[in-house]
C-alpha cells in the first residue's frame, strides 16, 4: 500500500460519434483507486459500465480527461491491465494450457527461460483449479472452466490492475459462488488490484472493498460509493446473517432501486446527479417511440 | 503415479474395454448397428436403383436421330469400350517405344556417332487421358486462384480501406461469366506465352486461368468476411496481449476465419470444375469437355452413351473434389463441431 494514487480517474468523459451528432455516454467520472484495493461497478444495464472498464484497459479512449496508473497516463493497451471478458474469449481452437501460453509468451518473453514458462502457467492454472483440464479446447469444458482458464489468462500476464467484465455473469449460481471464493483467495495472495463490472449486489458486497455505484446514462457517472468494512477472509455462510452485510446490501439496492430507477419503469427518472440528462436524448427517444 | 496404481488403473481399464465389447455384442446393440448400417448404406443404394430403373424405362421412349437414349447397360458397356481403347491405345505406344529404341540401339550399333532421335508418342488422347488433362487443369488453376485471393481476401477483411479500394472491382467481375473472358485469355496467352520450348501447353494455360478467373471471387469474399467478422472480444484479447501484427494474424484472424476461408475454397473449386468443362468444350482445348464435344461432333450410334459415361464421370469427380475438400477442412479447421455437408 505504499502507493495512494496507484490508479486515478480524472474527469472521463466520452462522446461516442452517431449520426445525430456525438452521445455522452460517461461524464466526468473521477475515481481514485490504491493498490491492491477491489472495486465494484455496479449500476443499470447501458449505463457505461463496460465503457469506464474499456477506458481503463484501454481499448477506449476518453474524449476528455484520462487514466493515470502509476503516474503514467494510459494510451493503450497493455498486458499491465488484464482483462477478463464477459465471454471468456478463449481461443476455441487452443488448449487450455495453449491459451494461457499465449499471453505468458508475450509478456514474459526474454524474461523467463522456457521451462519456468511452462512453470508459470501450470501455476496459473493451479490457482485457478484447472490443473486437470489443461489440455482440454474450450468446447469441451464447462463455461464456468472456461471463465476460470481466462482468470488464469489474464492472472498470468501478471497485470497490477485486473479488469473484470461481469466475469460470472453468464454461470449458474452454484458456480458463480465456487468462482467467487476462488477470487477471494487468488486476490488475497496476489493482491492485484480489481476493478470488476457486476450485477449482482451480493457479489459487490461480498468481494469488494468499495462499490461504485453509477447513475443511469447518457451522461452516466459515479453516484455513490461504498465503503465495505467486512473483516477479510470474508465467509459467504457467515455473513448471510451479519447486520452489517445486510445493510451494505440494503444500501445497494436502495440505490440501484430507490435513486437510480431505470428508465422507463417510472415516467421519469430523478436523475438529480447530472444537469445534462434534462435534454432528451437519444435512448429516451427511442422509448418514446416504442411506447 | 506408482507402479501398483498404474497397474491397478490398466487393470480396471481392461475390465472395462472387456464389458464394453460384450456390451456392444449384446443383441440390442447388434439391432441399433444393423439399423445404422440400413440408414447409412440401405437407403441410398435404394435411391440409387431406383434412378437406375427410372433411367433405363425413360430413356428407352425418347429417340432421337442417333438412335434411343442409352440406358445404364449401354452406357455401362460404353464405360467398358473406353476402358479397352485406353488399354489398346497405351500398348500402341509401348510398341511405339519399343520399336524407336530398337531402331535407335541398331543405328548406334552400326555407327556410334549417329544423331538418334527420340520422337515422343503423338497417339490419340483417350478418354482417360482428357479425365487426366482436365484435373490437372482445374488443380493449376484453382491453387493459382487461391494464392491470389486468401492474401487479398485477408488483406480486404483487415482494412476498410482496401475494402472500399477493391469492393467494387470485385463486384464488377464476379458476376461475369469466365467463358466471356475465353477469347481474351486465350489472345493474351498466345501473344504472351511465347517460348520456343514451352513448358506447358497454350491450351493448358488458357483451361487453367479461365478457371483462376472463376475461383477467385468466391475466395476473395469469404475470406474477406471471415477476417472481417473475428470475435471482437478475441481482437480485444490481442490487444490488451499487445500481439504484433504478424502474430496476431497468424494467432488469431486466420484460425478465426479458417471455416469461412474454406467455404470460399470449396464454392471455388466446385465452380472451377464445372466452368473448366464448358470451356473445354468452347476452345476445343484437350480435356473433358473436348471429348463430349468430339463425340457430338462424331455422331455414332455409341455418342450418346459415350457422352453419358462423360457426364456422369465429370459428377463423380466434382464430388470426389468437393469430399477432398471437406477433408482438408477437417483436417486444417479447428471447429470439428461443425457439421460439414
Amino acid at each position: 500500500m505504499h502507493d495512494q494514487n496507484h490508479l486515478e480517474l480524472t474527469s472521463v468523459t466520452i462522446d461516442f460519434p452517431t449520426d445525430e451528432g456525438p452521445f455522452r455516454a460517461l461524464d466526468k467520472v473521477n475515481l481514485k483507486i490504491h493498490k491492491s484495493e477491489f472495486i465494484s461497478l455496479i449500476g443499470h444495464s447501458g449505463c457505461g459500465k463496460s465503457t469506464v472498464l474499456n477506458i481503463v484497459a484501454g481499448l477506449n479512449r476518453a474524449t476528455e480527461g484520462g487514466v493515470i496508473l502509476n503516474g503514467k497516463e494510459v494510451v493503450e493497451p497493455g498486458p499491465e491491465r488484464a482483462v477478463v471478458f464477459q465471454h471468456h474469449s478463449l481461443l476455441p481452437w487452443l488448449s487450455a494450457y495453449a491459451n494461457v501460453e499465449l499471453g505468458v509468451k508475450q509478456v514474459f518473453k526474454g524474461k523467463k527461460s522456457k521451462a519456468e514458462m511452462r512453470e508459470w502457467i501450470e501455476h496459473n492454472l493451479e490457482l485457478v483449479h484447472m490443473t486437470h483440464a489443461r489440455d482440454k479446447r474450450p468446447d469441451e469444458i464447462s463455461g464456468g472452466m472456461k471463465q476460470r482458464v481466462g482468470i488464469a489468462r489474464a492472472l498470468a500476464m501478471q497485470p497490477e490492475v485486473l479488469l473484470m467484465d461481469e466475469p460470472f455473469g453468464a454461470l449458474d449460481a452454484l458456480t458463480r459462488a465456487r468462482l467467487q471464493d476462488s477470487l477471494m483467495e487468488i486476490h488475497a495472495t496476489l493482491g492485484n488490484t480489481v476493478i470488476m463490472i457486476t450485477h449482482d449486489v451480493d457479489e459487490a458486497v461480498l468481494l469488494s472493498d468499495r462499490i461504485v455505484m453509477m447513475t443511469n446514462g447518457p451522461a452516466a457517472t459515479i453516484g455513490e460509493v461504498l465503503h465495505i468494512d467486512l473483516e477479510r477472509p470474508r465467509k459467504r455462510l457467515l455473513l448471510a446473517d451479519d447486520p452489517q452485510y445486510n445493510h451494505y446490501r440494503s444500501e445497494v439496492l436502495k440505490f440501484l432501486y430507490e435513486r437510480q430507477i431505470q428508465p422507463g419503469e417510472k415516467d421519469q427518472s430523478p436523475q438529480t446527479e447530472n444537469p445534462d440528462a434534462a435534454k432528451p436524448e437519444k435512448p429516451a427517444e427511442l422509448r418514446v417511440v416504442s411506447a | 503415479m506408482n507402479t501398483r496404481t498404474m497397474a491397478k488403473k490398466y487393470q480396471a481399464f481392461n475390465f472395462r474395454a472387456l464389458d464394453r465389447l460384450l456390451d456392444s455384442l449384446s443383441k440390442e446393440n447388434i439391432s441399433v448397428a444393423t439399423s445404422k448400417l440400413i440408414k447409412s448404406i440401405g437407403i441410398p443404394l435404394t435411391a440409387i436403383g431406383v434412378f437406375l430403373m427410372f433411367w433405363s424405362v425413360l430413356a428407352a421412349q425418347v429417340q432421337t436421330s442417333l438412335g434411343v437414349l442409352p440406358g445404364p447397360a449401354k452406357v455401362w458397356e460404353q464405360l467398358m469400350v473406353l476402358n479397352d481403347e485406353h488399354q489398346a491405345e497405351r500398348e500402341k505406344e509401348a510398341a511405339f517405344y519399343q520399336r524407336q529404341e530398337t531402331r535407335n540401339a541398331a543405328k548406334l550399333a552400326k555407327n556410334p556417332d549417329a544423331q538418334i532421335k527420340t520422337r515422343p508418342y503423338t497417339g490419340q488422347a483417350t478418354f482417360f487421358d482428357q479425365i487426366w488433362t482436365s484435373l490437372l487443369s482445374v488443380a493449376t488453376g484453382f491453387i493459382i486462384a487461391s494464392l491470389i485471393a486468401i492474401p487479398i481476401g485477408i488483406l480486404t477483411g483487415m482494412s476498410e480501406t482496401l475494402y472500399a479500394a477493391f469492393n467494387p472491382i470485385i463486384q464488377l467481375f464476379k458476376p461475369v461469366s469466365p467463358l466471356a473472358w475465353l477469347p481474351i485469355v486465350t489472345m493474351v496467352v498466345s501473344a504472351v506465352y511465347v517460348s520456343k520450348d514451352p513448358m506447358f501447353a497454350k491450351s493448358f494455360l488458357t483451361s487453367a486461368i479461365t478457371v483462376t478467373l472463376c475461383c477467385l471471387w468466391p475466395t476473395i469474399i469469404n475470406t474477406a468476411v471471415g477476417v472481417s467478422s473475428v470475435d471482437k472480444d478475441l481482437i480485444n484479447v490481442s490487444r490488451v496481449l499487445r500481439l504484433p501484427w504478424l502474430t496476431r494474424t497468424v494467432k488469431i484472424i486466420l484460425p478465426s476465419s479458417m471455416p469461412m476461408m474454406f467455404t470460399g475454397l470449396r464454392l471455388s473449386l466446385g465452380i472451377g470444375w464445372m466452368v473448366l468443362i464448358a470451356a473445354e468444350m468452347l476452345a476445343q482445348n484437350p480435356g473433358l469437355g473436348k471429348f463430349v464435344w468430339d463425340e457430338f461432333q462424331n455422331g455414332s450410334s455409341n455418342s450418346l452413351a459415350r457422352i453419358m459415361v462423360a457426364v456422369l464421370v465429370i459428377g463423380f469427380i466434382g464430388f470426389l473434389l468437393d469430399r477432398g475438400m471437406l477433408m482438408l477442412q477437417r483436417r486444417f479447421s479447428w471447429d470439428k463441431s461443425a457439421i460439414l455437408r
